[in-house]
């Protein structure tokens, strides 16, 4: 850990618009998270695990509170604003992948760097597919790789822009037992070897022990903040 | 923008076949838009080149009556040199039996100066001058049976034909339809006996100018010297500038048939578009969470959509070009020159500029949608993207379609309230249509359906299911049936309009130039051949000398005068009787069947039209030049004739009286009972009176049946190309849903269903949509039918409902072939095996 708080949290809450009245997903949830830091955001279906997640990724607007990522409100930001940091600053994992279709591996991964507008990032895109294992399928499209080597090309794109905080939405939620173990060896690996920070949405409690903090939700509020024992 | 380029290209991969496809709605729109224009360029460059051969002089001077010697020596004295002809209207009597009205000429000097005459054999034009040749019209020579070597007796003498006359200086095909051309030596045409007085002959005066003359500042000086001896002019130049004038008109209005077909393919496009996005939205929605900004997002797919309307239009660019090797042969009829082939770069560039422009412009409506997708998207596949707050952009697409509608009407029609009525017009109908299809999926979703077998409610839930095409189906339908069953319905009007002229006990033969000791031996010979005539009617020549107190030169020569100056110099031909016709009506003053005895003045009648040009009311007084003899008269009545009535009709109608011992001719009619009885007749007038010509009603409307059959042929084939259009995009909508309709028929097939079932469920729906859009498009032709006839055309619409079944049945059929050739292989393969493939 280096001391700086990468992420704050502050009174966060989110509610939707229904038909039967307004729905309060979050409500006035406060943390904040050191960089270097692991930590897990685990809870029940429905508990606003994801929510906040898009909402400290940028993902989305609050509808009350404030989040700062990697030193900037970006409550107060426009969504290119918000775009901006997540190019520079962020890194995602989600449950089901999220490739571009009609790219190929190589390509997806070089995504983060092409949109920065930089050339010259193909050897370090190559690299991140040497270390997740996927030397010999660059040139090959999502549909031709597992849901495994799908989700370790999305490892590698989610690092291949030097992020300062990755957010892992379920990363292993649509592997088998083994693919998910390797998977989570990867990301805890690339994670130490970067010294990014990590926060993981999941359900999987064991997943959840390996970082160093466990924060519990539970009808949309904070219900434990608990350092994990990894 | 390299990342922006790059990546509107990769992400077609996986469907460039399918865009390709989808970008063919576009094709035929642009192809038929360039290749008009082309054609359009070309025509106006074979104008230009050829503009002294449309002519074939500087200077044509034109005449009712043989030129006086000062005509003559005046255009002598030009310098230049001189030609003449004269042309009159005749019945040639073909020798095996055929008769026919043709007009006989005959020309004196080097006319044509420009231009070439063209006749099989090449040497027949020289033979005119063997005694008795006659060249005739091709087509005519044909169509009459006859050979080189044949004979045909025209007037007093019978001619050889030496040759067919293929090409001359300013000869329509067309024109020639009615009188074709028959070219005799002077000498002998005055042999014929046909130039009596008062026949109708055409004078022509052709000169060719010195190099650097000025035909425009002569054609000037000699209306002024010759201002009494009523003459035409006309310079090559003019000639020129009205038939380009005509084109222009012309091709406006044919360049909006390609508009409607590119508007409908880019619909279809943009149709094509959103589902294209919908697919999309979750690469979108990753790219956005990756760092990509609204306008990144944004610039790859409005780069895909220019690709999209790029490459239908660069094929439709090129089909275009090729398109004029089709077109010219459709214009040969109507067309006095030969139009050379040249690629023009304009039409290419106008092609491709509004196939990009108009369907780009279509495309953006979908592509709004892109600035929508949130980057949550990614987390939640269900969450919904903010499609439905008002945009205003999408209003200013909107304001943008339609005004691009309406300057493109408005460019074309040089009228910015014609291109006002067409782009209102065609919002309108895009409008029925999508209104009926929004009515259809409230009614699919609403009808109880409860008694129909399974296949059939599943088949109609399906117009109403999620991201049905209904609407883009009904669009293409509709449009498509609306436009050629107007095209027919309009032409079966107009032609059930000429046919009645052919009913009813109304005279069927007509004869005209019968001189005045000829119409009673002509009584006695159609008594004799047991079709008496009907009617009667004395011609009498005469020319307005005075009006109100003022001469016509007074009026001419005052530059206030509004009065058209060929009301004023024209040589009218009146009649004179006790009655009105029955085609006649007055609607001021009173006819009066007898002069008054002791007046000064007759009273006559003047039509409805006429007396408005000369400004003319009852009781207003004019003097008659009658071949000399002033004959003073006053407006009694004014009435209103139905020109459309194939019969002598006049402007002007006296009583007996006044005109007792002008010289006159008579036109008389007959009805005869059949085709053999009017030949009969024909045959045995010709024989005793050569110079009496007849017109056969019937053949008239033969003949311009054949002219409505053609002109309708070549509307209806650039008609097609909004037809074929439709069904362009009718197979881009049907092919778009089908991966959602595989999806759904594997779920069936999952469930147990039989192939003929599902094949049932779409013949059901592509049954329901294609009757509802062929009666709709249907509606909207009777609709439209009815207002060109009533208010256009002035004839009765004809009973649609034989028309519209049949455009019913054959549409519904189209769209259930194309939907299930569409839907080939969907219900043709095991689940897994679809599965597999396609999801």
């Amino acid at each position: 850990m280096t001391g700086e708080t990468i992420l704050k949290v502050e009174r966060l809450t989110k509610t939707y618009p229904t038909a039967a009245g307004p729905l309060t997903v979050l409500h006035e949830v406060s943390f904040a998270i050191m960089a270097g830091a692991t930590c897990a955001i685990v809870g029940p279906s429905g508990s606003g695990k994801t929510t906040l997640l898009g909402l400290c990724a940028g993902l989305d607007r609050p509808s009350g509170g404030t989040v700062a990522l990697a030193g900037r409100e970006i409550g107060g930001l426009d969504e290119d604003g918000r775009a901006r940091i997540r190019n520079e600053a962020v890194g995602f994992v989600f449950q089901n992948f999220q490739l571009v279709p009609t790219l190929t591996a190589l390509e997806n991964v070089l995504v983060p760097l092409e949109l920065r507008g930089e050339g010259g990032g193909e050897g370090e895109a190559r690299a991140l597919l040497e270390r997740v294992g996927l030397g010999a399928r660059l040139d090959h499209y999502p549909v031709k790789l597992s849901g495994g080597e799908q989700q370790r090309v999305a490892l590698a794109r989610a690092f291949v822009n030097r992020p300062r905080i990755l957010f892992c939405d379920e990363p292993t939620g649509n592997l088998d037992g083994d693919t998910a173990h390797a998977m989570v060896e990867l990301i805890f690996g690339l994670n130490r070897e970067r010294g990014t920070t990590l926060v993981l949405v999941t359900h999987d409690l064991e997943l959840a022990r390996r970082t160093q903090r466990i924060i519990r939700l539970r009808h949309g509020a904070v219900a434990s903040d608990e350092l994990g024992t990894a | 923008m390299s990342f922006i380029l790059k990546m509107a290209w990769r992400d077609t991969r996986a469907s460039r076949r399918r865009l390709l496809l989808y970008s063919l709605s576009i094709v035929l729109g642009v192809a038929a838009l360039t290749g008009i224009s082309a054609l359009g360029d070309n025509l106006r460059g074979a104008i230009d080149s050829q503009a002294k051969g449309l002519l074939g002089a500087d200077l044509n001077v034109t005449g009712r009556r043989e030129f006086t010697e000062k005509t003559i020596a005046r255009l002598r004295a030009t310098g230049g040199e001189l030609a003449t002809s004269i042309a009159t209207n005749t019945m040639a009597d073909f020798g095996n039996g055929g008769r026919r009205l043709v007009s006989l000429t005959a020309v004196e000097g080097g006319f044509p100066f420009y231009g070439e005459v063209e006749t099989v054999p090449a040497d027949a034009y020289a033979r005119l001058r063997e005694p008795n040749a006659a060249i005739i019209e091709e087509t005519a020579m044909t169509q009459a049976g006859l050979a080189v070597g044949s004979e045909i007796r025209l007037g007093a003498t019978t001619f050889t034909i030496v040759g067919a006359l293929k090409k001359y200086p300013g000869l329509s095909p067309f024109t020639s339809m009615f009188a074709p051309r028959v070219e005799v030596s002077m000498a002998a045409l005055r042999g014929t006996g046909l130039l009596q007085r008062g026949s109708l002959s055409q004078h022509n005066a052709y000169l060719k100018l010195p190099p650097g003359a000025d035909a425009e500042a002569l054609k000037k000086t000699l209306r002024d010297e010759l201002r009494g001896e009523r003459l035409g002019f006309t310079t090559a130049e003019e000639r020129k500038e009205q038939l380009g004038d005509a084109l222009k008109n012309l091709f406006s209005f044919v360049s909006l048939v390609g508009f409607l077909a590119l508007f409908l393919g880019a619909v279809g496009v943009a149709s094509a578009m959103h589902v294209f996005i919908r697919q999309r939205l979750a690469t979108v929605a990753v790219l956005r969470c990756l760092g990509a900004s609204v306008r990144t997002s944004f610039a790859i797919y409005l780069v895909q959509g220019l690709g999209l309307g790029l490459a239908g239009s660069l094929l439709g660019a090129g089909l275009g070009l090729s398109l004029q090797a089709v077109l010219p042969a459709l214009l040969r009829d109507y067309v006095p020159y030969q139009i050379a082939f040249a690629v023009s770069w304009r039409a290419l560039f106008t092609g491709l500029g509004a196939g990009v422009g108009i369907s780009a412009l279509f495309t953006l409506l979908p592509l709004l949608n892109v600035r929508r997708v949130a980057p949550l998207h990614v987390l939640r596949s269900g969450f919904e993207d903010d499609f439905v707050r008002p945009d205003p952009l999408r209003y200013a697409v909107y304001a943008a379609i339609g005004a691009a509608m309406w300057a493109v009407g408005a460019l074309q029609m040089s009228s910015w309230r014609l291109g006002l009525a067409f782009s209102l017009g065609m919002i309108a109908s895009f409008a029925v249509l999508a209104g009926v299809a929004e009515l259809i999926i409230w009614a699919a979703r609403r009808v109880r359906t409860g008694g129909l077998p399974y296949t059939w409610r599943q088949g109609i839930a399906n117009v109403h299911r999620p991201n049905n095409r209904t609407a883009l189906l009904m669009l293409s339908l509709g449009l498509g049936t609306f436009m050629l069953l107007t095209l027919a319905l309009t032409r079966a009007s107009l032609l059930a309009k000429l046919r009645g002229l052919d009913l009813g006990e109304r005279p069927n033969l007509m004869f005209f130039d019968v001189q005045a000791d000829q119409i009673d031996r002509l009584k006695e010979i159609a008594r004799r051949e047991g079709v008496p005539l009907a009617k009667v009617t004395p011609i009498v020549t005469m020319r307005l000398g005075a009006l109100k107190g003022r001469t016509v030169e007074e009026i001419g020569a005052d530059k206030a005068n509004t009065v058209p100056a060929w009301a004023l110099r024209r040589e009218y031909r009146s009649t004179f009787r006790a009655a009105l016709d029955d085609t006649e009506q007055v609607t001021a003053g009173k006819f009066e069947g007898a002069a008054p005895a002791g007046e000064a003045r007759a009273p006559v009648s003047v039509e409805a039209w006429l007396a408005k040009d000369l400004q003319l009311g009852v009781g207003d007084e004019l003097d008659f030049n009658v071949q000399g003899v002033v004959v003073k008269a006053v407006i009694g009545s004014v009435r209103q004739v139905d020109w459309q009535r194939m019969q002598t009709n006049f402007f002007f109608v006296f009583p007996p009286g006044p005109l007792d011992g002008a010289p006159a001719t008579y036109a008389a009619a007959t009805r005869t009972g059949s085709t053999d009885e009017a030949a009969r007749l024909q045959k045995a007038v010709a024989k005793e009176m050569p110079n009496v010509s007849a017109i056969d009603l019937g053949f008239i409307v033969r003949l311009l049946d054949g002219i409505f059959t053609k002109i309708a042929w070549a509307i209806s084939f650039l008609a097609s190309f909004t037809v074929a259009t439709g069904v362009v995009v009718l197979v881009s909508a049907v092919l778009m849903g089908r991966h959602q309709r595989v999806r759904e028929a594997v779920l069936l097939r999952t469930l147990g269903a039989q192939r003929r079932q599902l094949r049932q469920i779409m013949l059901a729906e592509y049954t329901v949509l294609g009757l509802l859009a062929a009666a709709t498009g249907g509606g909207l032709a009777v609709l439209a039918n009815g207002l060109l006839a009533k208010l256009l055309f002035k004839v009765s619409a004809v009973p649609p409902w034989p028309w519209l079944a049949a455009a019913v049945v054959m549409v519904t059929a189209l769209t259930i072939v194309t939907g299930l050739l569409a839907n080939r292989g969907v219900s043709g393969h095991p689940p897994l095996e679809i599965l597999r493939q396609e999801t």
